[in-house]
């Protein structure tokens, strides 16, 4: 879907990016991580054909970036990281205007509309000025005008940036309803939001790509191989510990008392073994509450990364 | 529906949806009302209505101008400042579809606001005798002068990243064009044909004044309201470039 290929921008004597390579195929969802000022909105807006590189090629589905910006248009959806939203419309006007912009036909306008506004949860302020609504609200409308015509690549800039805690689900879980339909790319300094949202992970740093690949990939790379995965369970049988000990790939069990009744084991392993986990907590008796990944291991990554510039 | 007339549509309801176009054409209505009655009709009621309909557009057009640069200023600038030119230029609209999108908008409305003004002239038609012709190419005139003012509003609005700045621009981009005339009397010929002939008003304008239509000074206006155009266009294909 997008091919990237010695990318670079310079404004004036400084390199934003330089050199960057990286592919993204069809259908998949990217993450891509750097600090401030580490060139992800440079290369984004690139993507988004909104400047030009300096050199280098960006194509998307084959359509090279300076030779048919337009032609890539049709196929984009963008969500900047300041929504681009006119205040004095209200939210189905505006999001007509942005259907009618990208060539939706005139008899699917309305039709598409209610779509983007039922993803986002926007039904109820069809009718609201946009000025009017709260910031999460905003943000959601500025994901479901880069949705309304059911773009092919999706670009999304720091979608969840400035989010309340509440309104960060809200719109992890908005993203979760996106796969599958787009491919989407997607810039954000929300670990948790990342490591859960996307199939893979772009590690940009000073401009130049340092890590790219799954979790576990980048992880194995930095010499971090291995997850961590929590479960919280209520009930525990006899020798939970050491029946998670021998399932295959796991390499260190620990737990402790999270509450009178409950009970959180680290489980760390070589691979992805939480179906496995599961099958052993329930087979032991226990009430499982919770099952997840540790994020904490993508931040020591990203930092890592960020840190030493690139897998040593 | 195309591009041009979407961005049209919607910048015109802008102008309608906000208070920033109902103050600038109550304020140029209320100052062309005021001229008209201290300086066009004057005291002395003994002026043939034809110079009463001279003088009126000879006013106008100064309102008219000042409007432009108001009704311009945010055009591009605000788009800018705001954040939203993103979505035009993520979208698959050519720069041309929006400067012209946005140009037009703004004619619409000065026009709609020149227009609303014509009760002046009917006052004068209704005590006095006017041929219609000189109405008409007088409110031509007027037109002509508004959408090159408009133009050049728009490219300072295409320069600029702040609507202050934008009308600054402008305002010293249309007032440099109306002083190139008299800068023509201070040379000698041939330079001075030439200063005379880009002069934005004194050459051009005061033809329609009286109701004279000249082909030279329609060419004129056009032309300059293409280049200011075919300027803000280029300057943003170029932002890409950056």
């Amino acid at each position: 879907m997008i091919e990237v290929h010695k990318l670079t921008k310079y404004y004036g004597e400084r390199a934003a990016i330089r050199d960057l390579d990286f592919s993204i195929a069809k259908g998949e969802v990217v993450g891509f991580l750097g600090l401030n000022g580490a060139g992800k909105t440079t290369t984004l807006r690139i993507l988004g054909c909104l400047l030009l590189p300096t050199s280098g090629t960006v194509s998307v589905d084959g359509i090279e970036v300076t030779v048919n910006p337009y032609g890539i248009r049709r196929k984009i959806g963008f969500l900047p990281d300041v929504p681009p939203l006119y205040p004095e419309m209200t939210v189905g006007a505006y999001l007509a205007f942005a259907a009618r912009l990208r060539q939706v036909p005139g008899c699917e306008v309305a039709a598409r509309v209610g779509e983007a506004e039922e993803k986002a949860s926007l039904r109820d302020v069809h009718r609201e000025v946009i000025g009017e609504l709260s910031y999460g609200f905003r943000q959601r409308v500025g994901v479901a005008q880069a949705i309304v015509h059911k773009p092919a690549l999706l670009i999304l800039d720091e979608p969840a940036a400035g989010l309340d805690p509440a309104q960060v689900v809200e719109m992890r879980g908005l993203l979760r309803t996106l796969r599958g339909e787009h491919t989407v790319l997607i810039s954000s300094h929300f670990l948790a939001e990342i490591s859960q949202t996307c199939d893979r992970l772009l590690v940009i740093h000073g401009g130049e790509l340092v890590g790219q690949g799954s979790e576990d990939e980048l992880a194995a790379a930095m010499g971090q191989g291995g997850s961590t995965i929590l479960a919280e369970v209520r009930g525990q049988g006899a020798g939970v510990s050491a029946r998670l000990q021998r399932i295959s790939g796991v390499t260190q069990t620990g737990e402790r008392k999270e509450s009178e009744a409950t009970t959180v084991f680290e489980i760390t392993a070589g691979t992805d073994v939480r179906a496995e986990v599961a099958r052993v907590l329930v087979g032991a008796g226990c009430d499982l509450l919770r099952l997840e990944r540790s994020t904490s291991r993508l931040e020591a990554i990203f930092m890592n990364l960020a840190k030493t510039g690139g897998p040593q | 529906m195309t591009a041009v007339w979407l961005i049209a549509r919607r910048e015109l309801g802008t102008y309608l949806r906000t208070m920033g176009g109902y103050v600038i054409a109550a304020a140029v209505l209320f100052v062309n009302g005021i001229l008209f009655n201290a300086f066009a009709l004057g005291s002395d009621r003994s002026h043939l209505s034809t110079d009463v309909l001279s003088q009126f557009y000879y006013l106008s057009s100064g309102t008219i101008m000042t409007a432009s640069v108001f009704l311009s200023m945010r055009l591009l600038a605000e788009e800018r400042q705001t954040g939203t030119l993103v979505l035009l230029a993520s979208s698959p609209v050519r720069e041309s579809e929006i400067v012209l999108g946005k140009f037009f908008s703004s004619l619409i409305f000065l026009t709609l606001m020149t227009l609303a003004g014509v009760y002046m002239p009917l006052l004068i038609l209704v005590n006095g005798k006017l041929s219609v012709g000189h109405v008409a190419v007088g409110y031509l005139g007027l037109l002509l002068l508004g959408s090159t003012s408009l133009a050049i509003g728009l490219l300072g609005s295409a320069l600029a990243r702040s609507q202050l700045v934008a009308a600054i621009t402008a305002g010293g981009l249309i007032v440099g064009a109306i002083v190139l005339y008299p800068l023509g009397a201070l040379t000698e010929h041939p330079q001075s044909d030439v200063l005379f002939s880009l002069g934005l008003w004194h050459r051009h304008f005061p033809p329609f004044q009286v109701g004279l239509l000249n082909l030279r000074d329609v060419v004129y206006y056009v032309a300059v309201t293409y280049f200011a155009l075919f300027l803000s266009i280029r300057i943003l294909e170029a932002r890409r470039w950056r």
